[in-house]
């Protein structure tokens, strides 16, 4: 898949992994979610109602467009969480909290 | 008894310049702040680890951001900040907020609310398609975290950010295919005499301009858009009618798209704060003194949550908002801070104006979105659905039409498609957008997480 995102400066921060539905990637320190997926994907999530993609709008928290879910289940706004070593996203809600 | 904290919402130029003058009479104000840093949009701050020196990110305004965020940091030590954190909800006891997701109460003695504004959208067929932004979130990629939203954006709407942005993209080295504005020359030199109170503002953006055009990007006046197309579930191009009704095209790979900005006034309607429609801006506010008086003895409002005016306003509001809660509250407050802050506000109130005027929201593109465009995003519910609660379901205005058929019932609560919706629904029963009014606020206005626990 094609990115939706290009770097255009601070291209040489530490790098990160986590992994995204079960696959490794790698991302830069200080990204926030969205952006370590959209510089490797073009897509965040599917919509509920028709099952179009979707990849954020706002990136400033007011526009719920760009939810992504963790495996536990937990649902993240990816325009406004720090991606952190190690995290493990999905990209399509889960249904049920699987850790409990 | 217990005297309840004076609480600050939002840590922008309005916030901060807020919370500053509460300090400064002595007081410990709660400061409450959706993003992890202080800065709001405008001023908004990269991560620490980043390396950008302020002139890259704020261009002619890199004094202001620089001295907005090092006054804020000298605040700390005197207030209680506390960032990553939303207001969604408002009980007897005080405001309801989540950090994390960790649910508290917030009592308050008063409340400044300091949230500033999102772009203001015209949806347009293709406007879901991924790659598609905010103008202002093309800004905050760039920004925040110093990403283009594409290789080759199309800039689309009105007013100056989309210039600014384009400009600033350019600067990046990622040279917009083409900035496509609705409004036309003729609207711009009708604002130019309100604009022209700030002309060094008026020159920055007509350098914008400039510089765009001489780096061989095509800048289109009075243009009516038609269409994102996609390929492969991507932005492929944009499709317009240009001034003549000819119908044009340019491939791209993103779009950033905002018409002017809306201001966030879900937590003054939480608060039952009365609300005025305002004419020059077409659309609703909730009412305010020229300090910031809402209806409510124990609300305040500054910047752009409450009136468009961009930061410089912003930082002056949040003073005299300030000002105005020490003086109802029995602090002596000179007469002489005042006068200023009025006399700046003024002249901030006539450039807004002009802008609103040479920039004008393009009501008139609603009327004609074809049925099938999708005009609520959470929800998917298209102009032809809104025209159906107008015609066949009868509602007269915004909250009856959601009840029947959910525009603005999903999670953003409206404040993507709101204003765009009640123009298609007055637009569809032929009557003013006022009459439609506009849609109530409920809580929470922001999802909760499921797994929230109360702060004990």
């Amino acid at each position: 898949m094609p990115a939706l995102f290009r770097r255009v400066a601070e291209k040489d921060r530490k790098a990160i992994h986590l992994f995204v539905d079960g696959h490794e990637i790698e991302a830069r320190e200080g990204d926030t979610l969205l952006v370590a997926l959209l510089t490797r994907t073009d897509r965040l999530r599917h919509n509920e109602f028709d099952a179009s993609p979707r990849a954020g709008f706002c990136l400033m928290g007011a526009c719920q467009d760009c939810w992504v879910w963790t495996e536990a289940g937990e649902q993240l706004r990816a325009c406004s969480t720090t991606a952190q070593p190690g995290m493990r996203i999905t990209t399509t809600e889960v249904p049920w909290l699987m850790n409990r | 008894m217990v005297d309840e904290p004076v609480i600050v919402i939002g840590a922008g130029p309005a916030g901060t310049r807020a919370a500053q003058r509460l300090v400064q009479a002595g007081l410990r104000p709660v400061v409450i702040d959706e993003n992890d840093r202080q800065g709001g949009q405008i001023y908004r701050r990269q991560p620490a680890n980043f390396h950008r020196p302020p002139e890259k990110l704020y261009g002619t305004e890199a004094a202001k951001a620089t001295a907005l965020h090092s006054d804020f940091e000298m605040l700390r030590p005197h207030i209680d900040y506390r960032p990553g954190t939303t207001v969604w909800g408002v009980s007897e006891a005080g405001l309801m907020t989540v950090h994390a997701s960790t649910v508290d109460v917030v009592p308050f003695s008063r409340v400044i609310i300091a949230s500033g504004a999102t772009d203001r959208i015209m949806p347009v067929p293709g406007w879901t398609t991924p790659g598609t932004y905010s103008l202002g979130a093309a800004q905050i990629a760039l920004k925040a975290q110093a990403c283009a939203i594409g290789g080759r954006p199309v800039f689309m709407g009105t007013g100056p950010l989309l210039y600014l942005v384009a400009w600033q993209y350019l600067q990046a080295g990622v040279a917009p295919a083409a900035v496509l504005d609705t409004s036309s020359l003729a609207t711009r030199l009708r604002g130019l005499r309100g604009m022209a109170s700030r002309a060094r503002v008026v020159a920055n953006g007509v350098r914008y301009m400039a510089d765009l055009v001489r780096a061989g990007v095509k800048l289109h006046a009075g243009i009516m858009p038609r269409g994102i197309e996609s390929s492969d579930g991507g932005v492929s191009a944009v499709t317009w009618r240009d001034a003549k009704g000819v119908l044009r095209h340019v491939s791209c790979d993103a779009v950033g798209m905002g018409y002017g900005l809306r201001s966030e006034t879900q937590l003054a309607d939480l608060l039952k704060c009365e609300f005025i429609f305002d004419p020059c801006f077409q659309q609703w506010r909730p009412h305010v003194d020229r300090d910031g008086r809402t209806t409510r003895p124990d609300i305040y409002l500054a910047g752009d949550g409450v009136l468009l005016r961009g930061a410089d306003a912003a930082e002056a509001a949040g003073q005299l908002a300030a000002c105005a809660v020490l003086r109802d509250t029995g602090y002596a407050v000179d007469a002489q801070e005042i006068l200023p802050l009025h006399g700046t506000l003024a002249t901030m109130n006539r450039f807004g104006r002009g802008l609103a005027q040479a920039f004008p929201w393009p009501a008139h593109l609603a009327a004609g979105l074809p049925d099938e465009t999708v005009v609520c995003r959470c929800e998917n519910i298209t102009a032809g659905e809104i025209r159906r609660a107008a015609g066949e379901l009868d509602a007269p205005e915004m909250n009856r039409a959601k009840a029947l058929t959910r525009p603005g019932m999903g999670r953003c609560q409206g404040r993507m498609c709101g204003l765009a919706a009640a123009e298609v629904l007055a637009a569809a029963r032929d009557v003013p957008v006022r009459e439609v009014g506009r849609l109530r606020t409920a809580a929470p206005i922001k999802p909760l997480p499921l797994n929230c626990t109360v702060k004990s």
